[in-house]
């Protein structure tokens, strides 16, 4: 539509006026994020220090290091890889290569969506249930982190799905063509084109999964622990948890030791970020099509 | 001799798009066949079912028999893998697969099983040479396949199907989205090409088809209405369908 009787100068103006809004728009969604990592960067940094990272606990929390914290939350993000990812991609492959549409995957699929909508601390519950009583692992790394992966999966499976069916369906039609299985097809074809968004996947649920405190509450978090955990049936320390701890239960906490804490945790959800990115914007450029 | 036989063969997809209404025709060898006729008459679906591609599709219901070169397409106990490496297929709009040009050839050698390299580049020099690319291509085989240009990717299409030694190519419009060089050094190759394999060609054109054919046929709204050797079906139909869509009074 034309409007009539509107010169161009206010056109433009009334267009940079928009623009401008939406400008501003965005950038208001970036402030709040920075505002919370310079606030942490600045009060975490002087708690930094080669014996904060790699030292032990002591008087009761208020000194010392958080190495067992750190150990244990890569202990936990490891074991959820272990179980969540192999699941998780082989669960995304057969819903988008092999399913036909039928109720049955409508209902797989609708599970899916309904399990990532549970609250993480219905997924500690259901974990201290199934992982620490019925199946008597106690609370231990291997019950957090299977409780972390069904936690994990429909974040993996969703993203890793839709990674699977943006590769075009021609390859498909082609590949089959030339005499190719259909599992030559997505092994030589579908799965390395849709890699570098499965990744992306991979990581964001994981990063989710480190960061999560409800979830290893009752499954395998320890208050203190004076050693590191030895096997996969010991509880451990983790970031969150003991951050946690750290916050509202220990009375005349160094602040310091607090935003410390939180900065290597951030740290460590970013370094799984830019990871993701660096994967993701490399496989693009190297992309065929 | 006839290397396919269509023997009554129909076929529907599920949403009744397209499909084939007993369907007989004889395909002879080492010659080309131009299935001529207007979009939706069913001569993709037939090309699709001599090498099962529609078993991708939603397809309802198909009756009768397809057989090339003594192999039951349609039986159930057939082997698919085998039957389109016999059946090689070039698309309408090139898909070269996302990967280097040399690895676009020695696919269908790879998912056979074959390892051996130096074959393998053997087989990449030949079929780029019968396809008329190998001077455009020979310094940059490990370039992206999308790397080169339309009429360069559908001439690599054609040399992969090649490279799987097929009894028989099926060319589903293969020139109709590039430029008349290209179209002409397709068609030329296929001249070559025919001497060592059937060939199956949904034209682009009436022009085109005339150009081509050793033998012919008319598809309209998925039934065949007429055949004939050489390029008789454009000199003298003999059905008023077929005299009209050559000389273009519709389609």
């Amino acid at each position: 539509m034309i409007e009539k009787g509107t010169s161009p100068q206010i056109k433009r103006i009334t267009q940079n006026f928009g623009f401008g809004l939406l400008g501003l728009m965005s950038s208001m969604t970036v402030v709040p994020i920075l505002i919370v990592v310079i606030f942490i960067i600045q009060k975490g940094a002087p708690a930094i220090s080669l014996e904060f990272l790699m030292g032990f606990p002591s008087d009761g929390m208020r000194g010392g290091g958080i190495l067992p914290a750190i150990i244990g939350t890569l202990y936990l993000t490891f074991g959820t890889a272990v179980f969540s990812v192999p699941l998780g991609i082989g669960a995304a492959i057969y819903l988008s290569e092999y399913a036909p549409e039928n109720r049955w995957t409508r209902v797989i699929r609708i599970a899916i969506t309904n399990l990532a909508g549970i609250p993480s601390v219905v997924y500690g519950l259901f974990g201290l249930g199934i992982f620490v009583i019925f199946l008597k692992f106690g609370t231990s790394i291997l019950a957090a982190s299977l409780t972390l992966s069904i936690m994990t999966l429909p974040v993996i499976i969703s993203t890793s799905e839709e990674a699977i069916r943006a590769v075009p369906n021609s390859f498909r039609v082609v590949s089959t063509s030339l005499g190719a299985t259909r599992w030559q097809t997505i092994r030589r074809i579908v799965l390395p084109q849709s890699l570098p968004g499965i990744l992306t996947g991979v990581i964001l649920g994981l990063e989710r999964a480190a960061g999560e405190t409800a979830p290893i509450l009752f499954t395998g978090a320890a208050f203190f622990l004076p050693r590191l955990p030895g096997s996969p049936l010991d509880a451990t320390m983790a970031l969150p948890y003991h951050l946690f701890v750290i916050s509202t239960q220990v009375p005349g906490m160094p602040i310091k030791i607090q935003y410390g804490t939180a900065l290597v945790l951030l740290f460590f959800v970013l370094i799984m970020n830019i990871i993701a990115s660096v994967i993701r914007s490399r496989a693009r450029a190297k992309r065929m099509w | 001799m006839n290397i396919i036989e269509v023997d009554h063969f129909s076929l529907s997809y599920s949403d009744g798009t397209e499909s084939l209404k007993d369907i007989t025709l004889s395909i002879p060898h080492n010659k080309i066949t131009v299935m001529l006729g207007p979009a939706g008459g069913g001569k993709s679906t037939l090309m699709r079912a001599m090498n099962r591609l529609n078993d991708l599709a939603d397809v309802t219901f198909v009756s009768g028999k397809i057989t090339v070169d003594g192999l039951d397409v349609m039986d159930p106990k057939t082997n698919v893998v085998e039957l389109r490496r016999k059946v090689g297929m070039v698309f309408a709009r090139p898909v070269p697969l996302p990967l280097t040009i040399r690895q676009n050839i020695t696919y269908g050698l790879e998912v056979a099983g074959e390892q051996d390299k130096k074959k393998m580049d053997e087989v990449v020099e030949q079929t780029l040479r019968d396809a008329v690319l190998w001077d455009e291509v020979k310094d940059r085989l490990d370039d992206p396949g999308v790397a080169i240009s339309g009429g360069q990717q559908q001439r690599l299409c054609l040399a992969r199907v090649l490279a799987l030694d097929p009894k028989v190519i099926l060319l589903d419009e293969p020139t109709s989205g590039l430029d008349p060089i290209s179209t002409a050094k397709i068609e030329d190759s296929l001249q070559e090409l025919k001497k060592r394999y059937t060939i199956i060609l949904a034209p682009h054109s009436v022009q085109q088809a005339s150009r081509t054919a050793d033998f012919a046929a008319f598809f309209l709204q998925g039934e065949l209405i007429e055949t004939a050797p050489d390029k008789d079906l454009f000199t003298r139909p003999k059905d008023k369908r077929t005299q009209d869509y050559v000389e273009g009074r519709f389609g």
